[in-house]
């Protein structure tokens, strides 16, 4: 049994590896790859390099060899005798001191922060191993970088996928005060509450009108059309009888009121939808939106 | 430059050629940054991008923004979801902090699969 504590203060103890020399000193060619492959049309980067790319001029190379004071590389090995053979990058973090001339030359040490685990993550159980390396120009230091991987043993298998059960819809709570909203549905039409009193549309529905006081509401039948005012785009948890990723929007009825629905369609704010409803069963017919065919 | 100010939400279409041209720009030979066969029988779903182009991407997004007289000072970035080959990547930003001329701002990459990266850009703007 390896003691992945103590092999960790061991290697933490010998401090910094001697410096490692890049292969080339930073040059243009190689900025210039980077910002073709980035995409990066910033004017700046013909005598300095980005900043972004210090990492880039030290790394190993396609047959790159860890040196053999290398922290990461003795903890990599110990990690993978004791079975965590997987690994995958968590942290960077980079400061830059200054920007970098074409024509020097970095080399880079690295030391062994801390090593924490062993801690389940959704990979596998792992250990996290932060180091941090410093980059030279002869001896001045001109970046550093605090890098942590996750070691891991891969879950043995990917879990079976839990089968949905196939569940019923939800079904909306039915009241005194929803009750005609319902009844509309099934005759397919949107019905927007009334104030009885003052005539004010309000909805979600309500036992009394938030302007006048009445508490008698009365409903008018909605034309069915409007625009998505807001929406999420739901993911997670499962929601029983639904596919995630679905889209609920809010929208504004052409009317003045919002009203939640499920959105079939692309979404898009501003977008002008119409009302489908849909029967579930001869008790529920569910409205629902689409985008409209002639905006 | 105020603290609350948004940067343009940006999208970076991570196409196979995107995946592997960075890859091999940042000198990255890992095989799961260009190679399809051993990624997936390593248990990824694909090809993905790897942290120093993700470092790359986050700088650009902020000078990009911030115009080409800003200097970058810091990069801090935690890792989320892979982001694979054929997702894309949709970046949102915030002004978070801002001393004199030192903006510090909140970057955000997403996936369709959730958090790619998540992570904070310290600049430093001209006076």
């Amino acid at each position: 049994m390896i003691d992945i504590e103590k092999e960790a203060a061991r290697i933490a103890e010998q401090g910094e590896s001697a410096p490692r020399l890049a292969r080339d000193p930073v040059n243009q060619p190689m900025i210039n790859n980077w910002l073709e492959a980035i995409g990066d049309e910033h004017p700046g980067y013909t005598e300095v390099a980005p900043p972004a790319m210090v990492q880039v001029w030290t790394m190993a190379g396609l047959h790159g060899q860890r040196t053999l004071d290398d922290p990461l590389g003795a903890m990599m090995t110990i990690l993978d005798e004791a079975g965590y053979t997987s690994v995958v990058a968590t942290n960077s973090d980079q400061t830059y001191h200054r920007y970098l001339k074409v024509g020097e030359h970095l080399s880079v040490t690295t030391s062994l922060e801390d090593v924490t685990g062993p801690k389940k993550t959704g990979l596998g159980e792992g250990w996290f191993v932060t180091t941090r390396s410093t980059w030279w120009v002869g001896d001045e230091a001109v970046a550093e970088m605090r890098f942590r991987v996750l070691k891991f043993k891969p879950a043995r298998k990917p879990e079976p996928k839990p089968e949905t059960p196939r569940a019923q819809a939800i079904r909306p709570s039915v009241n005194r005060d929803t009750e005609y909203f319902w009844e509309g549905t099934r005759l397919g039409e949107l019905r927007i509450q009334r104030c009885g009193g003052c005539g004010l549309l309000r909805h979600p529905p309500g036992p009394m009108c938030p302007e006048c006081g009445a508490t008698k509401p009365k409903y008018l039948v909605s034309e069915g059309y409007g625009v998505v005012y807001s929406y999420v785009v739901h993911h997670h948890p499962q929601v029983p009888g639904r596919q995630t990723p679905f889209v609920i929007a809010l929208v504004e009825l052409d009317e003045g009121v919002r009203m939640l629905g499920e959105l079939d369609g692309e979404p898009s704010i501003g977008r002008r939808v119409e009302v489908v409803f849909t029967k579930v069963d001869d008790e529920l017919t569910m409205p629902s939106w689409r985008p409209r065919a002639d905006r | 430059m105020r603290i609350g100010d948004s940067l343009p939400e940006w999208h970076v279409e991570a196409t196979p050629t995107f995946v592997i041209s960075t890859a091999l720009a940042t000198r990255d030979f890992q095989d799961v940054h260009h190679d399809r066969d051993l990624a997936v029988q390593r248990g990824s779903k694909d090809i993905f991008i790897n942290i120093l182009t993700t470092t790359g991407l986050v700088q650009r997004y902020v000078t990009d923004w911030a115009g080409p007289e800003a200097l970058v000072r810091q990069v801090n970035i935690k890792l989320g979801a892979p982001c694979f080959a054929y997702d894309t990547l949709k970046f949102f930003g915030q002004v978070v902090g801002r001393e004199q001329q030192d903006l510090t701002i909140e970057v955000v990459g997403r996936t369709a699969h959730g958090d790619h990266v998540t992570g904070t850009v310290k600049i430093e703007v001209p006076a």
